[in-house]
């Protein structure tokens, strides 16, 4: 069994969480003492029916306001996979509790209204996916009961997203006609649209490949940990603790320790406190070297083959989370992995509309929720590489020293 | 070749967690109830440090209403692990601060660890709490990140949380304030036991089906015990049950089961029809939002 991350974008008039409740309920991952308190809560709304939607609002001021507002996790399982759902929220406004969600997706659900067709919201929606790297996307058109179950409607809708599509280089795309609140093609096949052929959205979750999305080409092992036991057994005893972000680790490798560029080989490797001979991403290891060199939190080992870019200069899409604007030349604290590293946010190229794609020169300012294309200079040289090449060591967060808050997510380019 | 499945995946997001609290927090600490998920964290800090020693102690707070049980197999695992252990009494709070014990039949003393916990963290100046909290358990939760900042209040502040993206977590805090960290968010009570059975985990013997005499309250079995008081309504009756979660006596209500072994409790699990908070915990039915507010308030 294996395990599958996806998000659901959208808002409660898409029948977002309607949709969430019937994956959980169809799956029986909702236990009667939970679907009692919606009963509750749902009688309290006067309209007598359980409102899925209640399952995922939790907290006071979600449900006193019926909406969405932080990202909120939801798990189930079916026999042949565990499901870890990030429930983000829809609107504009909360574009940077999406960016959060997706960052950890391997899938994305985009909610159309088949009433609706492809609006902005949908069309935001896959930019923010196609932007975070996520490989999959399901197209989910809802509400086909509104629209008498037509085929016309969804064939109408798949030719509309395909320009979006097609726009964003979006590859791995399945569209699937559905009715949350009626459960079609959800988990059961409809007998409303015999007209579609395949498969239901939970089939299409249970057996979506997506273990071939791990890099196991480049090895990334960012030093979290230093374990030194310092007993009289283990005296020499120095592991690098981390975990294996991409690629392969073999005992005898040659390996680089950045940004300094030291060389060693692996002398051994533990897993879970057990020797191997080698071990994978994601696995978390304890790496001992031939050599006896200067290696702390923060850095990258890597094989020596296969180099990352060391650099104190360079570009990032950044999309800004904080409500303070961002100002180019403040200085913020950068974490790539365990690395932190002073920086600053230099110039500021475009401003990315994540509605239309459009670029918008020089902006005066940024604000919550923008997404600008800057240059990141940083104190000391950084190991890293293209997120669309490495999401691992291609991301990283600014901090706000004042606040200590997270006000920036950076897309490394 | 390279294959991973969905408890390796659990267990690697785990131990990266809290290795980046060993690296990132000068004073953090774990926090241990004796409970099943805490017993699950002591055996990934194991797979995250050894060989080398923990880099934080054991935190216990005690609130003297525990399962004499729970409380044997906790010193037990700390003489195995050779780690440290604190112990905070809730007794000793209750009784240096003049805290009103709460009243009634199951007077449970669930709200006054808030205060012995933030009295310890003070006390020993840890900046990170670890603890075994899952966000399947409720809808709160759902909702917290793993690396929470509480303020010196130890409260929980659900609207000014920080955006928490990729794996990276950003534990920076201000002098007073601390982070709770929660390992094993992504878990939920099956993947827990999955995971148990695959360790080979030992576990409490109230996990597994005895016999205990019971009082039946609002369709769930409570222990007979020194904390809850017996009313002449009561019907006291000898019951086969296990626990599903270990909380205090006064506020953990057992199942009725036969489950004996490991693999029959996971069944029981797969084929049940209520949560586990809902099936023991008589604490959170009193409000639909009991646990944003307690958290609110500094719990765990």
């Amino acid at each position: 069994m294996d395990l599958l991350r996806l998000i659901t974008a959208g808002s409660v008039d898409d029948g977002k969480s309607t949709l969430i409740g019937r994956l959980l309920y169809d799956s029986k991952s909702i236990m009667i003492d939970q679907l009692e308190a919606i009963g509750k809560q749902s009688r309290n709304k006067e309209n007598g029916e359980i409102d899925l939607a209640l399952l995922t609002d939790g907290l006071r001021a979600e449900r006193e306001q019926g909406i969405t507002i932080d990202v909120a996790y939801k798990y189930f399982s079916t026999p042949k996979r565990k499901f870890i759902l990030a429930d983000a929220p829809g609107h504009i406004q909360y574009t940077r509790n999406m960016v959060t969600g997706a960052s950890n997706a391997d899938l994305a659900i985009i909610l159309i209204d088949a009433r609706k067709g492809v609006i902005e919201q949908t069309k935001r929606h896959s930019i923010i996916a196609s932007l975070l790297g996520i490989k999959h996307v399901v197209v989910a058109i809802n509400k086909m009961d509104l629209v008498n179950f037509s085929e016309d409607v969804f064939s109408n809708i798949v030719v509309e997203y395909s320009r979006v599509a097609l726009e964003l280089k979006l590859k791995d795309i399945k569209y699937i006609p559905i009715s949350a609140l009626l459960g079609d093609n959800i988990v059961e096949k409809s007998d409303q649209m015999n007209w579609y052929e395949g498969e239901t959205l939970l089939h299409w979750l249970e057996t979506i490949q997506v273990n071939r999305d791990v890099n196991l080409k480049d090895a990334r092992l960012p030093v979290q940990y230093v374990i030194r036991p310092q007993t009289d057994d283990l005296h020499d005893y120095r592991g690098y603790a981390g975990k294996i972000t991409s690629g392969i680790y073999k005992v005898g490798d040659k390996v680089s320790v950045l940004p300094a560029g030291l060389e060693s080989t692996i002398k051994s490797i533990e897993v879970g406190g057990v020797g191997v001979k080698e071990a994978y991403a994601p696995q978390g290891a304890v790496i001992q070297l031939q050599d006896d060199i200067d290696i702390s939190r923060g850095d990258l080992i890597v094989k020596s083959e296969n180099l990352t870019e060391v650099t104190q200069e360079f570009e990032v899409l950044l999309t800004w989370m904080d409500a303070k604007p961002l100002k180019p030349g403040n200085k913020y604290l950068l974490q790539l992995n365990s690395k932190q590293v002073m920086s600053v946010v230099k110039e500021i190229e475009f401003k990315l509309d994540v509605n239309t794609l459009e670029k918008l020169q020089l902006p005066e300012s940024v604000g919550l929720n923008d997404v600008v294309k800057a240059k990141i200079k940083t104190a000391s040289p950084v190991a890293i590489d293209k997120y669309s090449v490495n999401k691992a060591t291609g991301s990283a967060i600014l901090i706000d020293e004042t606040s200590h808050s997270t006000v920036g997510a950076l897309l490394i380019q | 070749m390279y294959s991973f499945d969905y408890l390796d995946q659990l267990e690697s997001e785990a131990i990266h967690i809290l290795r980046e609290v060993a690296g990132q927090f000068e004073r953090p600490a774990l926090l241990f109830s004796g409970g099943k998920d805490s017993i699950t964290l002591v055996r990934l800090a194991e797979k995250a440090f050894r060989p080398g020693k923990f880099p934080f102690p054991l935190v216990h707070i005690d609130t003297g209403h525990n399962f004499p049980e729970a409380i044997d197999f906790r010193d037990q695992l700390v003489q195995r692990l050779g780690e440290k252990l604190i112990v905070g009494s809730v007794e000793e709070t209750i009784n240096e601060k003049k805290l009103t014990e709460p009243k009634g039949k199951f007077a449970s003393r669930n709200a006054l660890q808030t205060y012995t916990l933030l009295e310890v963290i003070e006390k020993y100046g840890f900046d990170a709490c670890i603890g075994g909290a899952r966000r399947d358990e409720e809808k709160a939760r759902a909702k917290e990140r793993i690396f929470s900042v509480r303020n010196e209040f130890g409260q929980w502040e659900p609207k000014l949380q920080r955006p928490e993206l990729w794996n990276i977590y950003n534990g920076r805090i201000s002098k007073g304030e601390n982070v709770r960290v929660f390992p094993i968010s992504n878990w939920t009570e099956l993947d827990v036991w999955n995971y148990i059975r695959r360790e080979k985990i030992e576990l409490p013997s109230i996990y597994f089906s005895h016999e205990r005499n019971c009082i039946s309250f609002q369709d769930q079995w409570v222990a007979v015990s020194p904390f809850v008081t017996i009313d002449e309504d009561d019907h006291i009756e000898k019951r086969r049950v296990r626990y599903r979660t270990v909380g205090d006596m006064t506020c953990t209500a057992a199942v009725e089961s036969n489950a004996s072994t490991i693999d029959e409790i996971i069944n029981e699990i797969i084929a049940t029809k209520t949560s586990e908070r809902g099936e023991t915990r008589i604490d959170d039915k009193v409000s639909e939002a009991a646990m944003e507010d307690r958290k609110k308030n500094g719990y765990f």
